[in-house]
């Protein structure tokens, strides 16, 4: 039997959560370091190729050398260094997605909002009608209709989530728009410009950095699916998701070549999850 | 329900469907001059004007789409160059594959994720709880290909029981279903959990239980029916992931499906193909969408009278 009122719940949470979230903090500020400084102290150029020295195990393995600290891949390239700049390709890329992502939605959200009527309408059958089809399909029907090309693909993961913060954003902005402080500012003669940029959009700013804690990972997600399947970032750059799917030839010889990135990618993406998770809580408490 | 509601509901699914064909023929036109993308751009002109001719690319642009919803609605959806057969033909023969696939993978999702959701919603704060919830964010934020590349790693090459690739036995299913069974799971599992602790919460399992139902009475009676509503919003989502994952899935474990079809059209840039795949998904999942707006107002009443706007 379960009692309904557990009074322990919020101490023992306050003990539990922070380790988890302590360890991705450190995880996230890692691969962020990693990203930023890289150039500066890689070993070796991502893309330098040396036939000589092939498929070498990482240096904890028995033919290992600290020559390659994580080996070399079937061209002899150092996968340190190509992870290393995975890494920058694939945040940067999640980065830029999703704060496209969050100002396309935004505003439409708040023209949605300020117009109603007809345009509202527009708005919201355009929400349905992404909702309900699964990105991954339209973004690999964009990308056989327009081929793929860098710009293409970061716009792409850019579109991805807009509806979510649209969604939010006009909820939020509905219902703002009629509390007193926004009454007030409008009898007062603001711009519509100045009652949203200044008044209603700092107050519903916390639901949409949930959303965009949320957001991101799954662009990277995203990102790094279509890029296993060939279709995302194209060689000679690299991503995560690249890595993944020219390591899986080698899963019998050189396990570490599809191991190692998909490692990165799935503690990053545990991290930001987790990190989001609480962040929603502390921030929104509402939506649990 | 009202009849209203039906009716709405049953317009705006086909206004979605004519959108979808609509969106994908403004995007085939889009994409460039069909008669340059299959004679090549240094083709001599004369062949290029016989080939517009042929298929009616010199028509005005509303005939054209006339003639392109004409052609969708007989089933005739354009000839498949690199399968050297009609697209629809290639497309027909995966699906039993997939649907295999899905139909598998949603029933053991099913059978692990609402009991694991409904055990931690009733054992709140245990640590079988939090184990539940932490397994669940793992399993949620963890990318389809990458457990398939650690489960190809243990159970094909470290342990060699499973093969690798392909299909036909039900060793070949059990990878992909895994792959595909862990992240939906734990969908299921925290979206039950949720429905659970909000329906506990409920007045009326207070009232239950004052009139002396036993605990678990109230719970199979009163509140695993009312908690069973919103899960059925989640099915929508769930149908969602399960096509997208099996993209993913069936070309790391070359299952001879939708999805790896899909990826292979889109690599080759078999425009046929991929336009009937993307409508296909793309109607499926409307028609799911409007499956779950009628059940979910034939089960509450509130939704299904209109009354207070959609």
């Amino acid at each position: 039997m379960t009692t309904l009122t557990d009074t322990n719940v919020y101490p023992r949470r306050r003990f539990r959560l922070p380790l988890l979230i302590w360890l991705s903090v450190a995880w996230l500020a890692l691969m962020v370091l990693v990203a930023v400084t890289g150039d500066l102290w890689l070993p070796y150029d991502y893309q330098s190729i040396d036939l000589r020295a092939r498929l070498e195990p990482p240096v904890w393995l028995a033919d290992g050398s600290w020559s390659h600290l994580l080996g070399t891949d079937h061209l002899g390239r150092d996968v340190l260094s190509r992870l290393v700049i995975s890494v920058q390709v694939s945040l940067l890329v999640a980065l830029i997605g999703t704060l496209i992502g969050a100002l396309f939605g935004t505003l439409v959200g708040l023209f949605a909002a300020h117009f109603r009527g007809w345009v509202d309408d527009l708005v919201m059958i355009a929400i349905d009608y992404q909702a309900s089809i699964p990105f991954m399909i339209l973004a690999l029907a964009v990308v056989a209709f327009f081929s793929n090309s860098l710009m293409l693909f970061i716009l792409l993961m850019g579109i991805f989530g807009w509806e979510r913060y649209a969604r939010i954003t006009r909820g939020l902005a509905l219902s703002s728009i009629q509390h007193g402080y926004a009454v007030a500012v409008r009898t007062l003669g603001a711009s519509p410009w100045r009652i949203y940029g200044r008044h209603i959009l700092p107050n519903i700013a916390n639901a949409l950095i949930v959303n965009m804690t949320l957001n991101f990972p799954q662009t990277i997600m995203l990102e790094t699916s279509l890029s296993f399947l060939g279709l995302g970032i194209q060689p000679p750059m690299t991503s995560l998701g690249n890595m993944v799917g020219f390591g899986r030839d080698y899963l019998l010889t050189a396990w570490w070549l599809a191991t190692l990135p998909a490692l990165v990618i799935f503690l990053t993406t545990l991290a930001f999850a987790l990190l989001g998770d609480w962040v929603r809580d502390k921030l929104d408490p509402t939506s649990r | 329900m009202n009849m209203l509601y039906i009716l709405k509901k049953f317009s705006r699914a086909l206004l979605t469907v004519l959108l979808i064909v609509t969106t994908v023929f403004v995007v085939l036109r889009l994409s460039g001059d069909p008669a340059i993308y299959v004679l090549g751009l240094d083709a001599d002109p004369r062949a290029l004007d016989a080939f517009r001719q042929q298929w009616g690319l010199n028509l005005p642009i509303w005939q054209q789409y006339l003639q392109f919803l004409g052609n969708c609605l007989q089933g005739d959806f354009g000839y498949s160059y690199f399968e050297e057969r009609d697209a629809i033909t290639a497309v027909l023969e995966r699906l039993p594959k997939t649907l295999q696939l899905m139909g598998i993978t949603g029933l053991c999702t099913l059978l692990i994720g609402i009991p694991a959701g409904i055990y931690a919603a009733l054992h709140r704060n245990s640590w079988i709880d939090r184990l539940t919830m932490l397994v669940s964010v793992a399993g949620f934020s963890l990318p389809n290909f990458v457990l398939g590349i650690f489960l190809i790693l243990l159970f094909s090459v470290t342990w060699q029981l499973l093969p690798t690739s392909g299909s036909g036995s039900w060793q070949h299913l059990v990878m992909p279903v895994l792959t595909m069974t862990v992240a939906e799971a734990a969908v299921f599992a925290r979206f039950t959990r949720s429905a659970m602790l909000e329906v506990l919460h409920q007045p009326y399992m207070r009232t239950a239980r004052a009139k002396g139902l036993r605990w678990h009475q109230a719970v199979c009676r009163h509140a695993l029916p009312n908690a069973a509503i919103p899960l059925i919003t989640v099915v929508g989502f769930f149908v969602g992931t399960l096509v997208a994952g099996g993209v993913v899935t069936e070309t790391l474990f070359a299952w001879p499906g939708l999805g790896r079809l899909l990826v292979s059209s889109v690599a080759n840039r078999d425009l046929a193909v991929v336009q009937i795949i993307v409508m296909l998904i793309a109607c499926s999942m409307v028609l799911t969408n409007l499956v779950i707006d009628l059940l979910y107002g034939w089960l509450d009443p509130r939704v299904g009278s209109l009354r207070t706007g959609d």
